[in-house]
């Protein structure tokens, strides 16, 4: 029999489907294969009855010969800023440290309505806050890669690390993730994976603790372009109880995937080509090219003008949107209180708050409280607004010209874990290819290409049109097919 | 122009008054929440996740809420913005969950209007004035801290958290309190016709936030204050009279005015310092990015628009023009909902009993609502069931008098009745003979009576004593006990005595 483990999104579900196996067996087989992998430190915790109760009921209905949902079998990693209903949500702070809501997040109730099962809460940056997966307070994820040569523990990029690293070493065949400015995309670059970033406002907010609600976007990470393409279409659709949320039809991605990209027009932004970009990724680029113009589309050179002033303006409207949202932790209602002896409310927020977020979250609250002061207000926050509000124009004008934009995910391929902590500002230029179309809200994702010198995986980034992920995915299975990424994490742990 | 006036030692100083009315929207759920909003209901019983603003919770807008302010800035005559925006002011408290209060401070849902107050000489407003209205935005109200369950801690209350409030800004248009109380009032009032909030002060549904500043006549605006959240009209005049008071003493003395927030304590009727602008929090305003920016389509403000009210300015003047009323008679029937209701049921029901237009009974439906019938409850006390007093039997009553049945003493008297047995007014007339002679015979004999029996006062009359009629008048009544028709005692007199 096949080791189930080594299956993906649609192998699972077809199989469960056929009868190959049952979905029990494979929730089995995977709830295994996480409690063999605690050195990854993926999961915060674990959900093997949740994923065998989703598996029992999906081979209950088989028997019964009902309709499977389109994640019927498959069991699945659940990022840990998703709500879940009585099972511990934390995003990876102190601050929420054994907090378990009452209520399901949307985007979760909709992968258990389509029969899917949770292995467990994954680990990542915490509150999404971070490029690396070194901020959580349940200590560093480890990505399954490794340098050829080295035992050094290398990062699974972040925010959604714990993702990327669990669906990377075949611990789980695909999970969610959030992408704020990056954090699905480069996580996926970094262990060679997929993950798309669909349009802003798909996928619902309600429920996923929020970090900069003007930019959070959930999606999926899968190891393949048709598995993203089956899970997104379980997590989008319009939800009213998010008034961000687009009010359109789903539609039906996995059925129209088509890698013949013939009379389309691929776009390369020149002003991608940045200084600090590894040479191995700018030849990852040209091969991408060349992988897209024998898929039949034309290759096209765009301006995004804008581009890098895309990152500075990030690091305003995030950190101001997050210092405004991580008010609510406050020690009044829920999660860690500090009251010292003898305080007062304000000594219990402040010891609180200091004693409950970690420093790149203080930082980041910090500089948002400072961006939005009274004094600042126009120089920062009203500055970087109208700096999005250009860069999405460079992508409008872009569009006229190409109908899809390939670009690096990353500048670099994974770091070993500790080796960026000196200076933030080097950590944050990691999004500096992801940040744009996030403030754009375009539909983005990465895809694996090569593996670089190191023998580590190196991903491509495709950026669409508003609502087309269609032409996103279309792109990557082109990718896809060609790269013929068949390179595995080597088992350490 | 006000001539309510300050008397220092150096001089006269005048008011300058703004108000920032806090009216809660009247609806049954929260701003951006489902959850209840009912007065009273157990602590934390009206809360929903997103008003305890747990992780990962959004607002969504309530459009009956929208609708609510969107029917007030009409009622004023405002500027509706058809695009308007929700912005988060930022600051840490025990009772805010969330750690910001989703207000407008940018785009406002209406803008510009204005409301008029009624010239009023005894309460020192010589004439008609109108108040401008900067604005009016929609925003959350916090919860409420209980400080008085717990030795050494405070509780919260979240029933309140996330409820719609409308905050109304004036122009700092007023320069009395008189003048305050007025617009007070008649933004209550106007409230109450839209039915967008229900006015009750004691309950807090409607709070006053009040500015003052003072300066010598000719001056720019001095520096003001703000007294937070007083909330009756009685208290806001006080509040403003105080302050007033207070600055100018401090002038005098040569000091300068602190820009600052004070409270007014309704106790003494004095404002004392709550934080000065040193300690004012910086709010950090910036738009919700949780929420789209609001646009009102054309089919909403229509409809909006085609639900409003005859509004009380509207009214007051159909009061006086179309029915006929005194300006004071117009204005009293239209300062409450419940007035003018009472009044027009009860104008149409006696205008259909009597066969007459509403015109020809108005005069005296207003003041039989005005004056005759709240006298009459208020001297029965408790003896009186105000349940008895429909429009039909209070009706009934009326037409009696207008045709001449019964007097304006009896009508009171059958109105006792009514109050008391819920009795019909027409059998109480019969039963207990209240009913007034209009006969002619029998009045005439009466008064052939008194002119034989009083030759002398005749006389006199004649000679040109008119005074002397009165006298008639009485002993025509008195020997008819009192139930003779005055009309005709009047003109049989008349015409006997030349």
């Amino acid at each position: 029999m096949t080791d189930l483990t080594s299956l993906g999104v649609k192998e699972i579900r077809d199989g469960v489907a056929k009868g190959d196996f049952t979905a029990r067996e494979v929730a089995e087989a995977f709830n295994a294969a996480v409690a063999d992998a605690a050195a990854l430190n993926a999961f915060i915790v674990t959900t093997p009855d949740h994923a065998l109760a989703a598996a029992d009921k999906v081979d209950a209905a088989r028997a019964s010969g009902a309709e499977l949902g389109r994640m019927a079998g498959v069991p699945i990693g659940m990022k840990d800023l998703f709500a879940t209903n009585g099972v511990q949500t934390t995003a990876a702070s102190h601050i929420l440290e054994g907090f378990t809501p009452r209520y399901e997040s949307t985007v979760s109730q909709k992968l258990w309505d389509a029969g899917a099962g949770m292995l467990g809460k994954l680990n990542l940056d915490q509150f999404a806050m971070g490029s690396s997966n070194e901020t959580s307070y349940f200590g560093n994820v480890s990505s399954p890669w490794r340098k050829t040569g080295s035992n050094a523990a290398m990062s699974p990029g972040g925010s959604s690390g714990g993702s990327s690293s669990a669906v990377a070493a075949r611990i789980a065949p695909a999970a969610t993730g959030t992408d704020t400015g990056g954090s699905i995309r480069q996580p996926a670059a970094f262990t060679g994976i997929c993950g798309i970033k669909p349009t802003y406002g798909r996928c619902s907010r309600w429920g996923i603790v929020a970090f900069a609600s003007s930019l959070d976007q959930a999606g999926p990470m899968a190891r393949s372009v048709e598995d993203c393409a089956i899970m997104l279409g379980a997590m989008a659709g319009f939800d009213p109880k998010d008034s961000t949320s687009l009010r359109m039809d789903v539609p039906d991605w996995e059925a129209a995937l088509n890698a013949d990209l013939r009379g389309k027009k691929v776009g390369i932004p020149r002003e991608y080509r940045m200084e600090g970009t590894d040479q191995a990724i700018l030849d990852s680029w040209e091969q991408g090219k060349a992988w897209l113009r024998d898929a039949g589309a034309e290759i096209v050179d765009v301006s995004l003008p804008h581009t890098k002033y895309a990152l500075p303006a990030y690091y305003i409207v995030a950190p101001a949107e997050a210092s405004s949202n991580l008010a609510r932790y406050d020690g009044v209602r829920y999660g860690l209180r500090d009251l010292p002896d003898g305080s007062g409310l304000q000594d219990m927020y402040a010891a609180t708050r200091a004693a409950g977020f970690g420093d790149e979250v203080k930082r980041r609250i910090l500089i948002g409280t400072y961006v939005l002061s009274a004094g600042f207000y126009d120089a920062y926050y009203t500055q970087a607004q109208k700096v999005r509000a250009l860069v999405a124009r460079d992508f409008e004008r872009a569009f006229q010209d190409c109908d899809v934009i390939l670009a690096p995910t990353t500048p670099t391929a994974s770091f070993p874990l500790g080796s960026m902590n000196e200076d933030p500002l080097t950590m944050y230029l990691n999004d500096v290819f992801a940040v744009p179309a996030s403030l754009a809200g375009l539909p983005a994702m990465s895809v694996p290409a090569t593996i670089n010198a190191d023998g580590l995986p190196l991903g491509l980034q495709l950026v669409g049109r508003p609502f087309d992920e269609q032409g996103v995915l279309n792109a990557g299975l082109a990718i896809q097919q060609r790269a013929g990424f068949t390179a595995k994490p080597e088992k350490w742990w | 122009m006000s001539n309510y006036r300050i008397q220092g030692a150096t001089g006269e100083w005048e008011v300058v008054i703004g108000l920032e009315v806090h009216a809660q929207v009247t609806s049954q759920s929260k701003l951006f929440s489902g959850a209840a909003t009912a007065f009273g209901a157990e602590p934390n019983s009206q809360v929903s996740l997103v008003d305890a603003a747990m992780p990962g919770m959004l607002p969504v807008p309530n459009a009956e809420c929208i609708r609510q302010a969107v029917r007030t800035g009409m009622a004023i005559e405002a500027q509706i913005n058809a695009w308007s925006r929700f912005d988060r002011k930022n600051y840490f408290y025990a009772d805010l969950p969330q750690g910001y209060q989703i207000s407008q401070l940018y785009h406002p849902i209406v803008g510009e209007g204005s409301l008029l107050i009624e010239a009023d000489e005894k309460a020192g407003i010589p004439e008609d004035k109108v108040i401008g209205i900067e604005r009016i935005h929609v925003e959350q109200d916090a919860g409420k801290l209980m400080h008085d369950q717990h030795p050494t801690m405070s509780y919260v209350d979240l029933n309140r958290s996330g409820v719609a409030l409308m905050e109304i800004v004036s122009k700092p248009d007023m320069r009395s309190p008189a003048e305050a109380g007025a617009y007070l009032r008649k933004l209550r009032a106007i409230l109450r016709y839209v039915g967008s909030c229900d006015g009750n002060m004691e309950e807090g549904s409607m709070r006053a936030d009040v500015n003052v500043s003072v300066r010598k006549a000719g001056e720019p605006f001095g520096t003001r204050t703000e007294t937070k959240n007083v909330n009756s009209v009685r208290f806001v005049m006080q509040a403003i009279e105080h302050e007033a008071m207070r600055q100018v003493d401090v002038l005098e003395a040569g000091g300068t005015i602190v820009q600052e927030t004070r409270l007014f304590d309704p106790g003494t009727g004095t404002t004392r310092t709550m934080r000065s602008k040193e300690d004012a929090h910086d709010y950090r305003y910036f738009p919700d990015p949780d929420l789209l920016p609001l646009v009102l389509e054309e089919d909403f403000l229509a409809e909006c628009r085609a639900s409003l009210p005859e509004l009380p300015d509207a009214k007051r003047k159909r009061y006086v023009e179309a029915l006929g009323l005194t300006p004071y008679n117009a204005r009293e029937l239209t300062a409450e909902v419940e007035t003018f209701a009472r009044f027009e049921t009860l104008l149409a029901e006696t205008a259909k009993v009597t066969g007459k237009g509403e015109d020809a009974v108005a005069t005296q439906v207003a003041n039989w609502s005005l004056s005759v019938a709240p006298g009459v409850m208020k001297a029965l006390g408790d003896e009186a069931d105000a349940a008895n007093a429909t429009a039909a039997a209070q009706a009934g009553i009326l037409a009696m008098a207008d045709k001449g049945e019964i007097s304006g003493g009896q009508a009171k008297e059958i109105f006792e009745i009514v109050l008391k047995t819920g009795r019909d007014p027409a059998e109480i007339a019969e039963a207990e003979g209240l009913k007034q002679v209009s006969d002619t015979g029998a009045i005439e004999a009466a008064v052939d009576a008194i002119i034989a029996a009083n030759a002398d006062k005749v006389e006199q009359y004649r000679a040109g004593k008119e005074a002397l009629f009165g006298f008639f008048v009485g002993q025509t009544m008195k020997a008819m006990q009192g139930k003779a028709n005055p009309g005709v005692v009047n003109q049989l007199l008349k015409a006997k005595l030349g």
